[in-house]
């Protein structure tokens, strides 16, 4: 079980309280499959990625990137239970998506780049230290159950 | 994996932002990195980390300097980096690992401070543009 302190926890709840879930979402899904093109072998079915613009606009993207962090927000709502939260996705991850859980990682750091653009001055060093923190045991727990 | 002339102006064109609080910007990072990342600390036993510290100023203020040189000659990273490159492999030895964290700290600083600016092609501009400058100072390591 992870141990958080309570200004982690703070910092964890507090911003995710004024996170816009659709708008995050698909910025970030976005921004991962433009900045890193080879996590788009995963989207073929997409559509039109061909472009930052393309990807950006993509309704596909959008709607996926939205789904990924209202499913994220089950973490911020288990802080003491994320490992057993993300069993079942973990295994469908694994064995019907086939996705390396570098992706994870990789989707994580990205929404710490998306919230540090929204929040600025707000995403302090201590505030990113807990995000940090949080998307690497979520990575984790999505890695878990591999086989 | 070379920067393509789009992804060189869109590095070019933040770059006159950035330089303005480079300092500040350097400074930044770096707290981020050691707050995020305590692991890096173990680099630094010989400074005052603490916040407005004078060494971490000195330092984050090198790092951006750094990065300004490769701005400046970004068509030859390599040259530009050289004496940086060879103080990494011979002398300082960070485990490469590390470039990515500071990388990473880095964006999140640019983007925190100029978010309008922080559009997803510069976000890729940049992303790339310090996984090559990382190269460079890990090219000598063996």
């Amino acid at each position: 079980m992870v141990h958080w302190t309570p200004e982690e926890k703070h910092h964890i709840t507090s911003l995710w309280a004024k996170v816009n879930v659709g708008e995050c979402g698909g910025e970030a899904l976005a921004r991962l499959l433009i900045v890193y093109p080879w996590t788009q072998r995963f989207f073929s079915s997409f559509g039109n990625l061909s472009s930052p613009t393309a990807i950006v606009g993509n309704p596909k993207v959008r709607a996926h990137g939205k789904k990924v962090l209202t499913s994220f927000g089950e973490a911020v709502k288990n802080l003491d239970n994320i490992k057993a939260t993300y069993a079942k996705l973990s295994e469908l991850h694994c064995s019907k998506l086939h996705v390396d859980p570098e992706n994870f990682r990789l989707l994580g750091d990205v929404l710490v780049i998306v919230l540090a653009s929204h929040f600025g001055r707000e995403f302090t060093p201590a505030c990113q230290a807990a995000w940090q923190k949080l998307v690497g045991v979520v990575a984790h727990a999505l890695a878990h159950e591999y086989h | 994996m070379t920067l393509t002339q789009a992804e060189t102006a869109a590095v070019v064109a933040i770059w006159g932002k950035i330089a303005a609080q480079a300092d500040a910007l350097g400074t930044e990072s770096l707290e981020r990195l050691f707050s995020s990342f305590p692991q890096t600390k173990t680099y630094f036993p010989h400074f005052d980390l603490s916040h407005g510290s004078a060494q971490l100023h000195g330092h984050g203020s090198k790092v951006l300097g750094a990065i300004g040189e490769a701005v400046k000659n970004i068509d030859n990273i390599t040259g530009a980096l050289a004496t940086l490159s060879e103080l990494h492999a011979y002398i300082l030895r960070v485990d490469p690992v590390n470039f990515k964290l500071l990388s990473h700290c880095i964006l999140c600083s640019v983007a925190a401070h100029f978010p309008n600016d922080f559009t997803p092609d510069v976000h890729a501009a940049w992303d790339k543009f310090l996984s090559q400058i990382s190269s460079v100072l890990t090219e000598k390591y063996r």
